[in-house]
This record gives structure tokens, C-alpha cells and sequence, in this order.
């Protein structure tokens, strides 16, 4: 494959950048579906996702069958690195960050234009950023990113500088997705409900050409597009024609559809179908998503989980390696981390080993005995909690159940819907809440764990882990950064505020043909390099 | 007439009241609602709760429970039934965009399953042979029983899957609508046969039916002549039930189609708590049965002379 780094001024290591993507290419696993010959432009790749949330508005969606097609139409001010989670130039040529990350400092490429001709100006990033915030909790992502914002200033036409008023090192990387994708400035005054239906002027390889919620959404590619990002396998427009995406909500439809070849692509077959996919015509490319993977959150409110040996014990029974032996893909790797192993910064964490004796010496110190029934009691309790879920597949946490028992502990599941379930969380009666959050950036341990959050997950009073926390949200240095992320992720094990399950990952499954279709960074689908071969 | 027509007409305009405030009500007592869903998104990344108490006040959610009932039915008294949560379009405009896609679904089932069921009825009274009728008499408790998810798959397995007929998805062209109107078809025809085949063979036990065999008249004339239109009217009766399952059935067809229409809205307009979607779905479907249910009333005389719709007297066949 080729590569063709386009004229950036002021670059960044333009060599080591466009050696990257090389190295992104030729690792196939992990990131891409197999490249190989040359590529071929034109054609129609039909892709399907399992859900429509009724919207396509880049800057409000939060699903990732949402993003999956959100995310071609925008460009970013910046890039993440898929394999070094380093941040580099997309819209902006160059960008300054200030020793306590507070002030960004982006510098624009003169060139860029939105779909309607309009340039790609710092007045236009203004509008943007300023519309996210408008639109509130309606923009799910957006809102928790410009979290904090004070000012932003234009200097000129090509000099933006975004203020917070707190510390918020997390924001660089926010700008590389697709959340801070940048939206002609036409569409910052379109209605929510012209938006959600894809009637908005984006920046990226894509167009929206029409959107039918619950059927189908079709992106075109833009033509005079020439700004990717230097790390991308090739410049100017995308290979792609148009990207159909289906909305298939039965997961026995996909499998067949993709056996019949009614569809090229998705990322929504069930791991146990995977092996109807191995070879024969098929690939498969699986990366963990980065972020907090999924997790147990002990409601430390609670009498019982209020003390530190019992979470802990309870971290100790679970064996994440039979989880994801048992039930998850043949390409899964069990959680190492409170952070999954695509996370930057992410380093694996020795304390999360599956030690039950240990368990159960902990649960003895703190006075639970086993009972007749083979749970534990103290003082005439049973050491049982309840947890209510909705996220599949269902059968992890039954698997953790069984895990806890063997070592006395009682765990009752209640599987519900979304919306019982966060009901049940504002109420923060529950032992514990599960779920994992998607991020390629370390500051998601903040939103999800800090006492200080708007969050709160562990339901306790700040301490050690919360001050840093705050810390690593301070910095721009990467070493000291490194430094904090360890020591927060550390105290968040020991300290039992983190029961790590499972990572969550996604698999691409693809017909032979289908080539080049990766993952960026946060584990969203990138189509611009995709192609179809003959 | 004019009188009966008046009476059904306010008992209709009271049962579609009767089934927007119940399901208001029970809309409103599911814990959970579009505010919260709508921020917390499937990971629940963290927004700040104060956002999400303002995009409460913006849905109205966060006024007491009769005011919030009180506006929304003064509203739709005049057809605004408020603007869909997850989209912002208004919630008649969302579910009629749909509309045709379920019409079309329904009105190619609807006589599908009229033809399958009325044919195995016949067929298992009028065959020659006693075990080809009892065969025949097993099948519509099978139709009736048989997951209309599990056959939805077994057609795409055979008719899209392998022998790749029909498109696996999607509302363009008849080929795609095939497979999900059988689908819907065989358990409404199933149901249609059940009840027809029973009183098929009690009417032909009946007297008058002795006396059409005894005055020389062949099978088929006594089954087709005689029988069936009197067999016909308690099918006729369940009319309105049969459209209420074609309207359930779309749910799950229209799921494991992929096809668009109310049966797919409405699920996702429940799980994200839309409740202005769910509520103009739900008056829809109660519209549709108080006008089925009058329709089919009016139709008695046609079927049965003895029968008069402004005495509203039934007179037993």
C-alpha cells in the first residue's frame, strides 16, 4: 500500500507519522481488515448496525452504531494514534497545550472547507464548540468534554485558544473525536430534530446523502475532500463511493445476511456465531475498546461494602479469564486494569490476579463466616448483594455470580432494561451499578470514580484517589501524567472502588472483498481508507 | 341509525380516551424517563446532572403528574401529540412516515391469512378422507402456538439465507415485503382457521343442513352454499382482534425484518421512554379498533338478514 503525506506546514515528524500508518496497516490484527493489492476506488460497502437511536447528529449521539456513521462526516482539529494514543494534526496544523492544561492553543490549515464551501475557520470552531454546549445533555459526549469551558478567543482566521477554568487535559483528545467534529457554521442554527435527521454540513471524507431512522443511512463521499489526517493510509477523497448503512435489529439476520452476502460488513455479530466466520471468506478484526472496562461500582454507602476488606475479597473471586475464556471471542483478552488494554497510559495491573484463598482470608478478617447455606453471615446477615443490569450478554455477571458463591458471597442479578436501570441508580439504594465507559483517554477514570464527579459511582466521601485524580486532569506533561494514571489506577484496585469484569471489544466481520476497514483510536469505524476489492 | 351510529361513536371517543390515559399512566409509573436515557446514553458518561434536570424542564418532565397529563391531552384533543425525545420531530409526523410501510405490511397479510385460514378450514371439514380431516384440524393450534420470531427466522433461513429469493431486509419493492407478510399471515390465517373450522362443523351438524344433504345437494353446495356464510359470522365477530394481533405481529416481524413501520417505533420508542411517540401509537391503534369493530357491526346485516343494526340485536343462527 501507498501513502501519500500531504503538504503540512509546520508538521509534526511528518516521516515517523506516515511510518505509523504504515506499521497501522501492515499489523492487520488489531486494527484493520486486511489490506493488500491496490486499492480500488468506487463502490458501495452496505454496512450493518443493530440499532437506531433516530438521530445522526455527530454532535448528539452517543451509540456506537450512531458514531459508526457520524463519525465519517466530520473532521477533527486533531487525530489519535490507534496504536500510541498520541494525539497529532488533523484540521489544526499545529496545537500548544499550557503547563496546567487550561489554555489549547490550535493553529488551522488554510484550506479546509466545509461541504457547503465555507472555510474551516477559528470563528467557525468557536460556533461549534458553543452550539455543543447549547445543545446541553442532548449532546451526551460533548457536554462532559467542554465540562469546565470559560473562553474561547479568535485571534484570526487561523488562531483559536480554548479557556477552561479548571484543569482539563483531557480536552486534547476530545478534540480528535467525532463529538468535537466541526459542523459548518449553517448548521449550528438547525433545529435539534433538522440535525438528528442528517441534515447537517459536515467536514469529513463523507456527506450524508439520506437517512431513513430505523432503515437506512446513506454517506456519499465529499468530493474535493484532500485534508486527511497525515497518520491516514492515503490523501485526498475516500475510496468509497457511498457507505450504506443497514439497521438490522435481529442478530440472526446479520449472521445470515452477511453468510448470503446482502451485506459486506458489521460489527454486530454475536461471539457465539464468530466461528461461522473463521476463513472461508471472511475476516474478522477485534480491538478492546479503549476507556474503563466493565465494571462492578460497590455503592460504598452501604454498610457491607463500606468496608474496604470486602470489596476487595470480592475483586479477588473473579476470575477474568474464564469470564472471557467462556464467553466472550476467541481474539478477547480479559481486563488487566480498571482501564482496558487500549487505553493510553493503560499498564496492566498485577493486584487484579484471581486469588480466592486470599478472598476468603479477607472476608474471615472482617467476621463473615461461613454459613450453612454456604453463604457468609456476621452477626445473623447474609453477606448478599443485588446488582440490576441491562448490558449483554447477559451470562457475565451469571458467571461472576457463580464465582462469588464459591467463596460465600451471595450475588442476586435483576437483568432489566436501560431505563429500570438507571432508575435504579439515581435512587443509589443498589449494592452495586455495572457498566464500562468509552474513552481513549485516561481522564474517563476521573469521570467515572471521582468522589468529586458529577458521577459518583462509589457513593463515598473524597479522599487520596480523588486528589489524583484531579492531578492527572492537570497535567500536560505525558511522563507525569503516566506517574498519576498508575498511582490513581492502583488505589482505585486496592482500595476495592474498582471491580474490574471484562473489556469490552469489537469485532469487525467482513467478506473477503471488503479491505482496510479500521478502527481509529476509540474503536469507532473508520471508512476513508476502506475499498472494496473485485 | 343515526342514533346507534352516535351512541358507537361516543363510546369510541371514550375508549380512545380510556387508552391514551392509561397508558400515560403507565408510561409515567415505568421507572426511568427520556431525560435521563437521553443523557445517560448506553455507557452513562457522566453528564452533569444539572444539564440533565434542564432537559427535563425542557420535556415537561418535571411538572406534577396531573399538570403534565391535563396539557398533553388538551394538546392532543387537537392532534399535537408533543415532538418524539430522541429526534425532535413532531410524534404524528415520526409514526406517520411510518404508517404506509405498516399498512402495506398488514394489508398484504390481512387477505393472505383470510385465504390460508378459510382454505384449511374448508379443507378440514370438507376432505373425503377422516385422518386427512384430523391432520387438518391439528394444524391452526400449530399456526396459532408457533413464535412468530422463530418463523420469521426459519423463512429467511430457507427463502433469503439459502435459496436468496428475498431480500433479508429493507421496505423497497414487493419482493421485500414476501417473506414478513407470510410471516405475519400464517399465525392471523391460523387463527382465522381455528375459529371458522369449529363452526363450520357445528353448523353443519345443524337441522336445515340434514334437509339441504336430503334434498340431493353435493357436498360442495351444502359447504359453500349453505354453510360457510353462516359459519362465517363469528370469524367475522373477531375481526377486531384479528387486526389488534396484526398490529402486535408487526412488532416482532417487523424486528426480525429489519423493516420500518409502528411495530419497530414503538420498541424503540419504549425503551427510550418517548412517551410522545408511544402515546399517538397507541391512540392510532385504538382508532383502528373502534373503527374495525364499528365497521364490522355495520356489516352483520350484509352477511345476515335476520340481523339489524338499529336494533343491534343478535338473533342466534
Amino acid at each position: 500500500m501507498t501513502s501519500h503525506p500531504r503538504r503540512l506546514a509546520g508538521s509534526i515528524a511528518l516521516s515517523s507519522a506516515a511510518l505509523l500508518a504504515l506499521a497501522a496497516c501492515a499489523s492487520g490484527p488489531g486494527s484493520t481488515v486486511p489490506a493488500g493489492a491496490t486499492p480500488v476506488d468506487g463502490g458501495t460497502l452496505t454496512f450493518a448496525i443493530s440499532v437506531d437511536s433516530r438521530c445522526i447528529d455527530p454532535q448528539q449521539v452517543g451509540n456506537n452504531d450512531a458514531i459508526a456513521i457520524a463519525r465519517q462526516t466530520v473532521a477533527s482539529l486533531t487525530t489519535q494514534d490507534p496504536e500510541t494514543g498520541e494525539i497529532t494534526p488533523w484540521l489544526a496544523e499545529s496545537f500548544e497545550v499550557n503547563a496546567d492544561a487550561t489554555s489549547f492553543a490550535f493553529t488551522l490549515a488554510d484550506g479546509p472547507t466545509y461541504a457547503d464551501g465555507t472555510p474551516i475557520d477559528a470563528q467557525s470552531v468557536k460556533t461549534n464548540f458553543e452550539a455543543i454546549q447549547a445543545l446541553g445533555a442532548k449532546a451526551t459526549l460533548g457536554s462532559t468534554y467542554l465540562s469546565g469551558l470559560s473562553s474561547i478567543e479568535v485571534a484570526d482566521p487561523q488562531h483559536v485558544t480554548v479557556n477552561f477554568d479548571t484543569p482539563s487535559a483531557q480536552f486534547l483528545q476530545a478534540t480528535s473525536t467525532f463529538t468535537l467534529g466541526l459542523l459548518a457554521p449553517a448548521t449550528a442554527g438547525a433545529s435539534q430534530e433538522a440535525r438528528c435527521a442528517g441534515d447537517f454540513i459536515g467536514s469529513g471524507p463523507f456527506s450524508v446523502e439520506s437517512y431513513t431512522p430505523d432503515q437506512e443511512a446513506v454517506l456519499a463521499k465529499r468530493p474535493g475532500y484532500d485534508w486527511a489526517p497525515a497518520s491516514a493510509g492515503h490523501q485526498g477523497e475516500a475510496r468509497l463511493d457511498t457507505i450504506t448503512f443497514v439497521v438490522i435489529p435481529e442478530a440472526g439476520n446479520r449472521t445470515g445476511s452477511l453468510q448470503s452476502g446482502q451485506i459486506d460488513a458489521t460489527a454486530g455479530i454475536a461471539p457465539t456465531d464468530l466461528v461461522l466466520f473463521e476463513g472461508d471468506g471472511y475476516s474478522t478484526t477485534n480491538r478492546a475498546n479503549p476507556g474503563v472496562v466493565y465494571n462492578l461500582y460497590p455503592n460504598e454507602s452501604t454498610p457491607k461494602l463500606a468496608d474496604e476488606n470486602v470489596r476487595v475479597a470480592i475483586s479477588k473471586a473473579v476470575d477474568r479469564a474464564e469470564i472471557t475464556e467462556t464467553l466472550l471471542g476467541a481474539d478477547d483478552v480479559e481486563a488487566q486494569g480498571v482501564l482496558s488494554t487500549t487505553t493510553p497510559f493503560f499498564a496492566k495491573r498485577a493486584a487484579l490476579e484471581f486469588d480466592p484463598e486470599a478472598a476468603e482470608a479477607l472476608l474471615e478478617e472482617s467476621g463473615w463466616e461461613l454459613g450453612d447455606d454456604g453463604i457468609r453471615e456476621k452477626d445473623g446477615e447474609r453477606l448478599a448483594f443485588s446488582v440490576t443490569y441491562w448490558q449483554s450478554p447477559k451470562e457475565v455477571l451469571e458467571l461472576v455470580q457463580q464465582q462469588l458463591r464459591a467463596v460465600g458471597i451471595d450475588l442476586q442479578l435483576k437483568f432489566s432494561t436501560i431505563a429500570d436501570v438507571q432508575a435504579a441508580q439515581t435512587t443509589g439504594t443498589e449494592d452495586f451499578l455495572y457498566g464500562n465507559l468509552t474513552r481513549a483517554d485516561p481522564d474517563v477514570l476521573r469521570t467515572v470514580f471521582s468522589a468529586r464527579g458529577t458521577q459518583g459511582n462509589n457513593h463515598r466521601a473524597a479522599s487520596e484517589v480523588d486528589d489524583v485524580l484531579d492531578a492527572q486532569a492537570a497535567t500536560a506533561d505525558q511522563a507525569e501524567r503516566q506517574k498519576l494514571v498508575d498511582e490513581a489506577e492502583t488505589l482505585l484496585i486496592e482500595q476495592g472502588h474498582s471491580i474490574p469484569v471484562y473489556q469490552l471489544s469489537t469485532t469487525i466481520v467482513a467478506s473477503d472483498s471488503v479491505r482496510e476497514l479500521a478502527f481509529e483510536a476509540s474503536s469507532r469505524l473508520d471508512f476513508y481508507d476502506a475499498w472494496i476489492a473485485e | 341509525m343515526t342514533r346507534y351510529l352516535a351512541t358507537r361513536l361516543l363510546q369510541g371517543l371514550f375508549v380512545l380516551w380510556a387508552a391514551y390515559t392509561l397508558s400515560f399512566l403507565i408510561l409515567y409509573l415505568l421507572p426511568g424517563d427520556a431525560a435521563a436515557i437521553q443523557a445517560g446514553g448506553a455507557e452513562n458518561g457522566g453528564v452533569d446532572p444539572e444539564l440533565v434536570e434542564r432537559l427535563r424542564a425542557e420535556y415537561g418532565l418535571d411538572r406534577p403528574l396531573w399538570e403534565q397529563y391535563l396539557t398533553a391531552l388538551g394538546r392532543a384533543v387537537a392532534l399535537d401529540f408533543g415532538s418524539s425525545t430522541q429526534s425532535g420531530t413532531a410524534a404524528t409526523a415520526t409514526v406517520a412516515a411510518v404508517l404506509p410501510q405498516t399498512f402495506a405490511l398488514a394489508a398484504t397479510a390481512l387477505p393472505l391469512a383470510v385465504v390460508f385460514g378459510v382454505a384449511l378450514a374448508v379443507a378440514s371439514t370438507f376432505a373425503r378422507w377422516r385422518w386427512l380431516r384430523q391432520a387438518l384440524s391439528a394444524l391452526p393450534p400449530l399456526g396459532v402456538s408457533v413464535p412468530g420470531f422463530w418463523l420469521g427466522l426459519l423463512l429467511l433461513q430457507v427463502f433469503s439465507f439459502r435459496l436468496q429469493l428475498f431480500p433479508s431486509m429493507g421496505n423497497e419493492g414487493w419482493p421485500s415485503l414476501v417473506l414478513p407478510a407470510v410471516a405475519l399471515a400464517i399465525p392471523t390465517g391460523a387463527f382465522i382457521a381455528q375459529i371458522l373450522a369449529r363452526s363450520l362443523r357445528q353448523t353443519l351438524e345443524q337441522p336445515y343442513i340434514e334437509l339441504v344433504r336430503a334434498k340431493g345437494a353435493s357436498s360442495a353446495r351444502v359447504h359453500f352454499g349453505h354453510a360457510l356464510q353462516n359459519a362465517a359470522i363469528p370469524t367475522l365477530t373477531l375481526t377486531g382482534v384479528l387486526v389488534g394481533q396484526l398490529l402486535a405481529g408487526t412488532v416482532v416481524t417487523e424486528t426480525v425484518f429489519s423493516r420500518i413501520g409502528v411495530g419497530r417505533l414503538v420498541v424503540s420508542a419504549v425503551n427510550s421512554r418517548d412517551i410522545p411517540v408511544v402515546q399517538t401509537i397507541v391512540v392510532f391503534a385504538a382508532l383502528v379498533f373502534v373503527l374495525t369493530s364499528l365497521a364490522v357491526d355495520l356489516l352483520y346485516p350484509l352477511v345476515d338478514r335476520r340481523i339489524s343494526a338499529a336494533g343491534a340485536s343478535l338473533v342466534s343462527a
